[in-house]
């Protein structure tokens, strides 16, 4: 057996899923508690440095190519999923379909969520990854050193006059999406990679369903404490 | 349980063969015993269609005891009809009330194709069977029931695993015509005992490779597959199978 045909099979490709998905969900605690800085109050003093350790930092900088390469093959591999999965029902549809029952609505909408997901990235990229890295940002001094200054660049987008209401709704409707995308992906990436211990699979769902909660709900209290004046 | 009759409108699919398209027809049944199953209601109405000299509706059925796994209605929009953990042959009739309006349709996926009105092709199945869903024993005399231990949770699971009919309801349930729950009862029932110990890892790859070339979906964990099926087959299984691919595709050379 090759690894090509490990990973092409019908089972193959759902680990291929399943492990991106807890890679990024890794990704996400990292990327939630360095944004947490935010609030500590300090006007942006903690995360800018926070921020900077982010981009310096060589052990960052290597994880970042993996974690493009993550995002990347989780996005095509779904795409491909989700057509080929949509494909093997026929032309024929049921006229009467409530086959789903013992179904969660977001677990049968993984792609549509995932789409959503996809749109917030890009815009989410534009807005903070692209002029980090490439267009450049505005600078601050701590301690006679330059930093970028991240929280005034998020600041300006969240608090924006014409936009900020219209921006922070959308981050809002992304955190939620993402909130929806966990409460399935979460436990389904652990059962993908074969947890099939009873015990793990009732932990893995709470915690699953904790973790769909909380990282959501920090994320999305981000833009409103901006817009809202509370950092 | 009080006995009535019913008089039913049936909305049935009838379709000439796998090449023509099918469409949906009305039938009015009348005088419907509640205790009757669901099959001896079709079987009433076939005996009427043939004697008015209509083609009886074609629908597959064997034991008519829950345990063949032949029989395979879509009912109502769900595979087996309203009843929970339950098959179509067990379905009986005082789950309908007078003057309800049924629909019956096959199985839908791209690998059960419809053969005739509600039978589908479900050939699929025993062709991930043959893929390596057995164990190579050379027969001789039985062996002594106890000259094996087997520890009794083991045994168990894998007695749960083995009560899988291969009817089907799981792929007609799944939104992605997945056969994942059929496969994973398959692989977990021979994998959890010694005597499927020998081909555990190639069993599963085969297995597999069969299940992809039969056109079916992949899994993505829903739970419909479970909840509809008759035997109450575990999702678990689904888990117990991605780990079994991820260890022998591991170890292939």
């Amino acid at each position: 057996m090759t690894w090509k045909q490990m990973f092409t099979s019908s089972v193959g490709k759902k680990l291929t899923m399943g492990f991106t998905g807890i890679f990024l969900i890794l990704f996400l605690i990292v990327h939630v508690g360095l944004n947490a800085c935010i609030w500590a109050m300090d006007d942006g003093k903690m995360f800018n440095k926070a921020a900077a350790f982010m981009g310096d930092n060589v052990v960052p900088r290597i994880l970042e190519i993996g974690l493009f390469a993550g995002i990347i093959l989780h996005i095509v591999q779904g795409f491909m999923l989700e057509s080929f999965n949509r494909k093997a029902r026929g032309k024929v549809k049921y006229a009467v379909d409530f086959g789903n029952k013992g179904s969660k609505w977001y677990s049968r909408s993984m792609g549509l969520l995932g789409t959503l997901l996809l749109l917030f990235l890009i815009m989410h990229i534009a807005h903070f990854w692209v002029p980090s890295r490439i267009t450049g940002l505005a600078e601050v001094s701590y301690d006679d050193k330059i930093y970028h200054n991240l929280f005034a660049e998020m600041k300006t987008v969240f608090t924006n006059q014409q936009y900020g209401l219209v921006i922070v709704i959308l981050y809002v409707l992304g955190c939620l999406s993402l909130a929806y995308h966990l409460a399935h992906g979460f436990q389904s990436a652990f059962r993908t990679i074969g947890v099939s211990n009873k015990r793990y699979n009732k932990m893995i769902t709470s915690l699953g369903y904790c973790f769909a909660i909380i990282v959501p709900l920090a994320f999305a209290l981000m833009p409103i404490s901006f817009y809202l004046g509370w950092v | 349980m009080e006995h009535y009759n019913m008089n039913l409108n049936l909305k049935v699919w009838r379709q000439k063969n796998s090449k023509t398209r099918g469409e949906f027809k009305m039938y009015r049944v009348e005088n419907i015993s509640s205790e009757m199953s669901f099959l001896e209601m079709f079987d009433v109405l076939n005996e009427r269609l043939i004697a008015e000299g209509d083609e009886p509706i074609a629908f597959d059925h064997d034991c008519r005891e829950g345990i063949c796994g032949m029989c395979s209605m879509y009912i109502n929009g769900k595979p087996h009809g309203p009843w929970q953990g339950n098959t179509t042959c067990q379905l009986h009739m005082r789950a309908f009330k007078d003057g309800d309006t049924i629909v019956v349709e096959p199985w839908r996926s791209n690998a059960f194709p419809v053969i005739k009105d509600l039978v589908v092709d479900r050939t699929a199945f025993d062709r991930i069977i043959q893929a390596g869903g057995y164990i190579s024993v050379n027969t001789g005399n039985a062996v002594d029931g106890n000259a094996l231990p087997i520890n009794k949770d083991k045994a168990d699971a894998s007695f749960a695993a083995a009560m899988c009919i291969g009817c089907g309801a799981c792929v007609a349930a799944c939104k992605n015509s997945s056969a994942m729950l059929f496969l994973s009862a398959k692989v977990s029932h021979l994998a959890l005992l010694p005597q499927g110990e020998p081909e555990r890892n190639s069993r599963v790859l085969s297995m597999v490779a069969q299940m992809d070339k039969e056109g079916f979906g992949s899994c993505t964990n829903t739970g419909a597959c479970e909840a509809t099926c008759p035997k109450e087959i575990s999702i678990s299984y689904i888990a117990k199978l991605n780990q079994e691919y991820l260890c022998a595709s591991l170890t292939a050379e």
